[in-house]
């Protein structure tokens, strides 16, 4: 197939990826999904998990805590809550803050620090797991 | 007629203010250029933001199960406005220009006799409102108490949509500035609920010659997920527009300052000159006729 599929990754703070790619793998809500040039028009919200992007043989993952995709003809836009490329994420200092975060959740007090705390503590989790 | 140690003195404390002047105008300087960066940064998710809504809303107006978020509670006689300013003040007409913009609406509204209440963010828009609507004023938030201007959007959001939950008001209107340029920022009113009305139906929308969206979730579901990060979304544009814009109108206010400050400089020492060539003339023409009258 030489079409490529037009794929832009925004976060609230700034534009993370513009470009042409081969396939996205994308966690919908309701189970993953690939979006290869010429896909339906499809929206969808993604739970947390990684994205792989496939591009020249290559793969590559990126983290995401829960956004929305559409899909329309001209391409793949994913409105991202916030963003990592799982190549930068260390390991050891993951299960780091996931220690720290636990404790924190341990430590809230009040019903909105319990709340922050186990929502930092399930994205870190959704992180570790998507490392796989 | 001041003494010359007073000129003096007067020259070195205008010197002074000039260098603090000109030392927080190239602050302004920096801070607005990263301002600038991260306003434009934000954008993309923005437009995106506002043509996936219009999509959306396009599609389920008009059915029943629409949130209330996006078709309003169906009356109009509480109105929400939250008026964005700076915390700090020193930069020109920025926070005058935004709260008489809010004074106006709120006169307006009052007028048809509408219920008002005001949500100010930042704390400039508190002081400047609270000598004519105190009683209207239901809370100051300042910018500074947030750890970033995004957790300060999704905490306003959180506020807002707790407030329409409870039945608190039926219509909400933002008020911030608009970033025109570095030396233009004009006060702008916004509407936020009911959403319908603050989606752009003319956001540019992707031609799906012929083909229908699936959803997955269903639309509903969707919609009631992205709506509260839509309102997020606008809050956080309005707010990123405006700490370029307070940067922008301050490094204008201080570049003022500071030429004022060399103006008043010159003058100050062309009045010392003048002063110390009129003494020296005096002790001169004193010793001259002391001298001819021996």
């Amino acid at each position: 197939m030489a079409d490529k599929l037009k794929f832009d990754l925004v976060s609230p703070e700034r534009r993370l990826f513009a470009g042409a790619v081969d396939m996205v793998v994308v966690p919908g809500e309701e189970g993953d999904f690939g979006v290869l040039p010429g896909h339906a028009p499809v929206m969808s919200a993604i739970r947390p998990g990684a994205i792989a992007v496939h591009d020249g043989g290559k793969v590559e993952r990126t983290f995401i805590n829960g956004g929305f995709a559409e899909v329309a003809p001209e391409g793949l836009t994913i409105l991202a809550e916030d963003a990592v490329p799982l190549a930068s994420v260390d390991r050891a200092q993951l299960g780091k803050d996931i220690a720290a975060a636990k404790e924190d959740l341990a430590d809230a007090k009040t019903d909105e620090g319990k709340a922050a705390a186990q929502a930092a503590l399930s994205r870190l989790q959704a992180l570790e797991a998507s490392l796989g | 007629m001041a003494s010359l140690k007073d000129l003096r003195n007067r020259i070195a404390s205008v010197r002074s203010t000039q260098k603090i002047t000109k030392a927080m105008q190239m602050v302004a300087a920096a801070k607005l250029r990263r301002a600038q960066e991260a306003a434009e940064a934000a954008r993309p998710y923005a437009q995106k933001m506002a043509a996936v809504m219009a999509n959306l809303s396009a599609s389920m107006a008009g059915s029943p199960g629409a949130p209330r978020l996006l078709i309003g509670t169906g009356k109009d006689e509480t109105r929400l406005i939250v008026v964005l300013t700076a915390d700090r003040g020193l930069c020109g007409g920025f926070n005058t220009n935004i709260a008489r913009k809010a004074r106006e609406r709120i006169a307006a509204l009052k007028g048809q006799g509408k219920t008002v209440k005001i949500l100010c963010v930042g704390k400039k828009g508190g002081d400047a409102l609270k000598r004519v609507y105190a009683r209207d004023i239901i809370g100051v938030v300042e910018i500074a108490s947030a750890e970033s201007n995004a957790a300060l959007a999704a905490q306003t959001g959180e506020r807002l949509r707790a407030m329409f939950a409870e039945g608190e008001f039926d219509a909400c209107e933002l008020i911030s500035s608009e970033f025109v340029s570095v030396i233009s920022q004009k006060p702008r009113a916004q509407t936020l609920v009911p959403a319908a009305e603050a989606i752009d139906e003319g956001a540019a929308k992707p031609d799906l010659k012929g083909a229908v969206y699936e959803y997955e979730p269903d639309e509903e579901e969707i919609l009631r997920v992205l709506l509260p990060r839509y309102i997020d979304t606008v809050i956080l544009a309005a707010l990123l527009e405006n700490a370029a814009g307070e940067m922008g109108a301050k490094m204008a206010a201080m570049d003022n300052a500071t030429r004022n400050a060399g103006d008043l400089i010159g003058k100050l020492n062309l009045v010392y000159n003048r002063t110390r060539q009129a003494k020296i003339t005096t002790e001169l023409t004193e010793i001259i006729s002391g001298a001819e009258a021996l």
